[in-house]
């Protein structure tokens, strides 16, 4: 369970779990996550909705709901573990060294303030007089690409286009030159040209700011265009971590090479049947022993009734946990 | 093969500015066109596509389609009847005929309705009281795949695959000749994705029913439309057999947009993509001449003054550019 050799990492999460009390009962949403964002990459996350994506990014960010509960894990950031902070120290991380992008930027931007206003807003714990701070903003939405920005400070979230507002909330996201950010699906509600305008846009900042991206999406893709190292979720746990080269060209884990086959930009053939992953996510609160993609996998054996799988490292940071690696 | 639906030159706008305001302000016209000189047919047991960015005015054409919008010219023609001119005992009985299938498959379900009673509405609103709403209730989950069990379930215990299944039967409670789904598939991982347009072609294949299907996932429209049109500002900037747009796109746009679709293999990125500059203009303020110049890789000089007319090659596909794309 060694770390990826060589670099050093911006984030660390080890042996990671996260349980909701709910009425039926502790529902086990993420179980045992390992995940490592080296310092300057760009990491995909993908899996299907429900296999607990947006509980890992609420663990990052410390904004679980009030009924989660974390029984085991660490979450190493910047050498220091963020579970362990103060909600004061949290404070002081987020936003300026951790920050996020969130899918819906109608939703994520305040309506009723101008633009100008909820940029220099989120500069208060910069000791900078109020022009120093518009200079900021201004030149914080030059470096995303919105044209004549001085004058557009005055507008509200609503005259911006869906790839403006976009623009604007990463410019608001990396307005403190954060360590790492967190993309959570920022493109899926724009059309494929604006969807390239900001994959772009945000390949150019980060090697400008050389900070590190953790993108959500689940746009196979987008992921397969933008990041050098991707993360595959079932059902709450890491199945499959690696380059993105490795991944996409010889995917390991069961789930993930059928993942890939559903893509229908895949499929060169025009089809009516297109593939699909026949079955559903196991239930949460009452897990079956052993893997979890066992009841979907066509090459489950008799040991993964039993056994969970390991996380193993089959070549050189490609990380699977399937018991047919195990057995190579 | 009859025709189902024909379109011409349709028009739907919305008034920006009150009366008073406008008449105070020596406003003639206080209006945007969001769906402007649209014309298109859609043949018995075919899918047509809409693709377009948001904002484009794919919804308000659907809208209007379905005979919610009022429409400002132009005609809807209806197996020959035109919807624009219809009582409101027609309207009722053409809404008989043509279903909707929403975008948002939770927020379109009342939450306060077991999903039993709400595939089986349509029955209540439309007087048909001679169905036992129970058994049609089972037929209708069964099309879809779904357990008869779930027809005892709210919308907030589906699943987003589950809740577009209850979309799905909904549309088909009246047996209608049209479908119209606006994004049926977004924000839907590749596999259950796959499992609701196998759906949604079985159920074409078995009961003949034509659809017209709004998205702007490019992967999927090859795989289900028989004919696409690309939508700019409210207007087709290309329409025809959805092979031959694939093959040989004329418009710049729909070129723009199909390099855009990123691919998922990391090797195989940033071939030839044609990388639009610039945001989308506004409704309020379209451009001059082509409405797409300000952004078009391929501008003239006479592209901002003069408008293209719309030009026909081979096969009813046509588009509306000065200087097309040579079709290979």
């Amino acid at each position: 369970m060694s770390a990826l050799p060589t670099t050093e990492n911006v984030l660390t999460i080890r042996d990671l779990s996260i349980e909701y009390t709910t009425d039926r009962g502790v529902l086990k949403a993420i179980r045992n996550v390992n995940l490592d964002i080296p310092k300057g990459s760009i990491v995909g996350v993908i899996g299907e909705s429900g296999c607990g994506k947006s509980t890992l990014i609420s663990s990052i960010i410390r904004l679980l709901a009030p009924n989660a509960n974390v029984p085991n894990g660490s979450i190493e950031f910047e050498k220091q573990d963020l579970l362990k902070l103060s909600e004061d120290d949290m404070r002081k991380i987020r936003g300026a060294r951790l920050s996020i992008v969130f899918q819906d930027p109608m939703s994520s931007l305040n309506p009723v303030l101008s633009i100008g206003r909820q940029m220099t807003d989120i500069q208060y714990r910069d000791k900078k007089t109020m022009s120093q701070k518009r200079q900021r903003s201004i030149d914080m939405l030059a470096s995303v690409g919105i044209p004549d920005p001085e004058s557009r400070l005055k507008q509200y979230p609503h005259e911006f286009s869906g790839g403006m507002q976009q623009r604007i909330s990463i410019a608001m996201a990396l307005q403190a030159e954060p360590s790492l950010l967190i993309a959570d699906e920022p493109t899926t509600a724009l059309d494929a040209t604006l969807e390239v305008q900001i994959i772009n846009l945000l390949k150019e900042l980060q090697s400008k700011m050389n900070c590190s991206i953790l993108f959500i999406s689940h746009h196979l893709g987008v992921i397969a265009e933008l990041c050098e190292h991707v993360v595959v979720m079932y059902a709450g746990e890491v199945v499959e971590q690696g380059t993105t080269k490795d991944v996409f060209r010889n995917p390991t884990h069961p789930y993930t090479a059928k993942l890939l086959e559903c893509d229908p930009a895949r499929i060169a053939q025009k089809t009516r049947l297109l593939p699909t992953i026949p079955g559903e996510i196991p239930d949460l609160v009452s897990l079956p022993p052993g893997c979890v993609y066992k009841n979907r996998c066509d090459k489950a054996m008799e040991i993964c009734d039993s056994k969970t799988p390991s996380w193993t490292d089959f070549k050189d940071g490609h990380f699977v946990s399937c018991h047919l690696v195990e057995a190579t | 093969m009859s025709t189902v639906l024909e379109i011409e030159n349709l028009r739907v706008r919305f008034r920006v500015q009150s009366p008073l305001v406008a008449l105070l302000k020596r406003n003639e016209d206080p209006y945007i066109d969001a769906v402007r000189q649209v014309s298109f047919k859609i043949e018995e047991g075919q899918t047509f596509t809409l693709v377009g960015e948001s904002g484009s005015g794919k919804s308000t054409l659907a809208l209007a389609v379905a005979g919610i919008l009022p429409v400002a010219d132009g005609s809807i023609k209806f197996n020959g009847d035109d919807v624009t001119k219809m009582n409101s005992q027609d309207l009722m009985d053409y809404r008989k005929q043509v279903s909707m299938m929403w975008q948002n498959p939770v927020g379109s379900l009342s939450p306060r309705m077991s999903v039993g009673g709400l595939i089986t509405e349509a029955y209540k609103i439309h007087g048909l009281k001679d169905r036992d709403r129970e058994v049609e209730a089972s037929r209708l989950l069964q099309m879809v795949g779904l357990p008869k069990h779930f027809s005892e379930r709210y919308p907030h215990q589906l699943s987003g695959g589950q809740a577009r299944r209850v979309g799905v039967a909904r549309a088909l409670a009246l047996s209608p000749k049209l479908i119209i789904a606006d994004e049926p598939t977004a924000g839907l991982d590749v596999s259950v994705q796959g499992e609701i347009l196998n759906l949604l072609n079985k159920l074409q294949d078995d009961l003949g029913v034509s659809m017209f299907v709004i998205t702007h996932n490019l992967n999927i429209v090859r795989h289900i439309s028989d004919r696409t049109a690309i939508m700019y500002l409210g207007r087709f900037a290309e329409q025809g057999p959805t092979d031959d747009i694939f093959a040989n796109p004329r418009h710049p746009y729909t070129l723009a947009l199909l390099s855009a679709n990123p691919e998922p293999d990391p090797e195989t990125i940033n071939k030839d993509r044609i990388e639009l500059k610039g945001e989308v203009p506004s409704l309020m303020n379209r451009p001059r001449g082509c409405e797409f110049h300000t952004r078009c890789p391929y501008v003239q000089e006479n592209c901002k003054e003069q408008k293209p007319a719309k030009k026909q090659s081979s096969d009813n596909h046509s588009y509306n550019c000065h200087y097309p794309l040579a079709g290979s």
